[in-house]
């Protein structure tokens, strides 16, 4: 098992988020998590990712408890995010974006760090757009930069944040099968979604956030 | 003709004080403002407060007055009684003055910063200090060159005020061969002294704007 997700609750000073939520997700799978705006979701997501204290219970990855882990170095290599904007770094490059991770935790040797960025720049079909900056590219392309880049550190977990919210419908297949081919690679994915659409094409499992509470929903095969 | 033989070579004697205190205090006072801001934005109520006193008397009260202060002042300040030599003054006076503004501007430089820069840091598992230096600030300083450089211009002629301790900038260098010859032209000469500074100045952070115009 990649993610193990044992009754963990969040609120925010009087106001619950959710409460005793558990769920996990197997290597390779692909777990979608809808719900209603506010229902909590992205906060589940900055939890899972360490972004928000949890208030109580366990977020095992990889047999650690990264809820009582205070160092990102070793959080950032278990689980990674792709925020809804994004979040590149507009002043460097994309191949910079890509390296400047790993080069700072030292991940490899530098030639092995360029020669993964250059195989996701390939996966990702973002070749020729290296030496662009961030302003320079499409939604489509940002997007694509976001999940290389997070998946240079290799992490056993990626996140998604409602990843097709700025991207049309054509752009949101691309994306999808990039998703899919990241889960056949073995990466456990969990994406927070409200489009309903891309859920039906890209979730294995689904889960339904409601007044705090995570109820699994479908069970495709 | 006479009037320029005397006033050029003064000028130049006094351009080294000018561009003397100029240069001193952009190189201290530019990295302590980063300090500073940071130490401003400090969760510590004791440390953003005292930053924030510093910040507010350094700003409330004129150079001029903190110049006599730090070169007059100590001397009466029971226990220490040191005083600092007339360049030692001026040196920490400006440096003091110029890292609040600064500071205020860096501050502000750094609070428009889209916190999604520091969560998209953190998630690669960057640490603090370094987001800070590789992420955030060539981010700050591309926002705050035009206030910065506005800072700097004022810069140059506040170094005017150093008169007051003694020393003989440009404006003293006028104003000593305008009295030897009751004339109003060295003034005039130094207007445009201080003009070709500011020229110089101006087209220098223009083109450090440009440097950073590489992305949005």
């Amino acid at each position: 098992m990649s993610v193990y997700v044992d009754s963990i609750s969040k609120s925010f000073d009087s106001t619950k988020v959710f409460e005793n939520v558990s769920f996990e997700v197997n290597p390779g799978e692909i777990v979608c998590i809808k719900g209603k705006s506010g229902e909590g979701k992205t906060t589940l997501l900055r939890c899972l990712n360490n972004l928000e204290q949890i208030d109580g219970g366990k977020i095992i990855i990889d047999g650690v408890d990264i809820s009582k882990e205070k160092d990102y170095r070793i959080i950032g290599q278990m689980i990674g995010m792709v925020f809804q904007s994004f979040n590149l770094f507009p002043h460097l490059s994309v191949m910079e974006n890509l390296l400047i991770a790993p080069m700072y935790l030292k991940k490899d040797n530098e030639d092995k760090i360029r020669l993964r960025a250059m195989e996701l720049i390939k996966t990702l079909e973002i070749e020729g757009k290296e030496n662009m900056y961030p302003y320079q590219l499409s939604g489509g392309q940002k997007q694509r930069v976001a999940i290389a880049r997070a998946c240079m550190l290799n992490p056993t977990v990626l996140c998604f944040d409602e990843p097709t919210s700025a991207l049309d419908n054509e752009t949101t297949k691309q994306i999808g099968k990039v998703i899919r081919r990241l889960a056949n690679e073995g990466m456990a994915i969990i994406i927070v979604t409200h489009d309903e659409a891309f859920v039906d094409e890209i979730g294995e499992r689904v889960l339904t956030m409601k007044n705090g509470n995570l109820k699994e929903e479908i069970l495709k095969f | 003709m006479k009037i320029f033989e005397m006033l050029i070579p003064m000028t130049i004697e006094g351009l080294k004080v000018t561009l003397g205190v100029f240069a001193v205090t952009l190189i201290f006072s530019l990295p302590l403002a980063v300090i500073v801001a940071l130490l401003r934005r400090s969760k510590n109520k004791l440390i953003s407060g005292i930053t924030a006193g510093y910040i507010y008397v350094m700003r409330g009260t004129p150079l001029l007055l903190q110049l006599m202060f730090i070169f007059f002042g100590f001397h009466f300040v029971p226990l220490i009684g040191y005083s600092f030599s007339r360049f030692q003054a001026i040196y920490i006076a400006f440096i003091l003055n110029y890292t609040a503004y600064f500071a205020e501007i860096f501050r502000a430089g750094i609070n428009a910063i889209d916190v999604g820069q520091y969560e998209g840091a953190t998630v690669l598992g960057m640490s603090k200090s370094y987001t800070f230096l590789k992420i955030i600030l060539p981010q700050v300083i591309k926002t705050v060159v035009p206030a910065v450089g506005n800072e700097v211009i004022t810069l140059v002629k506040d170094t005017s005020l150093v008169y007051i301790l003694g020393a003989s900038d440009i404006l003293k260098a006028a104003k000593s061969v305008s009295n030897v010859y009751s004339a109003f032209s060295p003034y005039i000469f130094i207007a445009f002294v201080y003009l070709f500074i500011v020229a110089v100045l101006t087209k220098a952070l223009s083109m450090i704007e440009n440097k950073y115009n590489y992305y949005r």
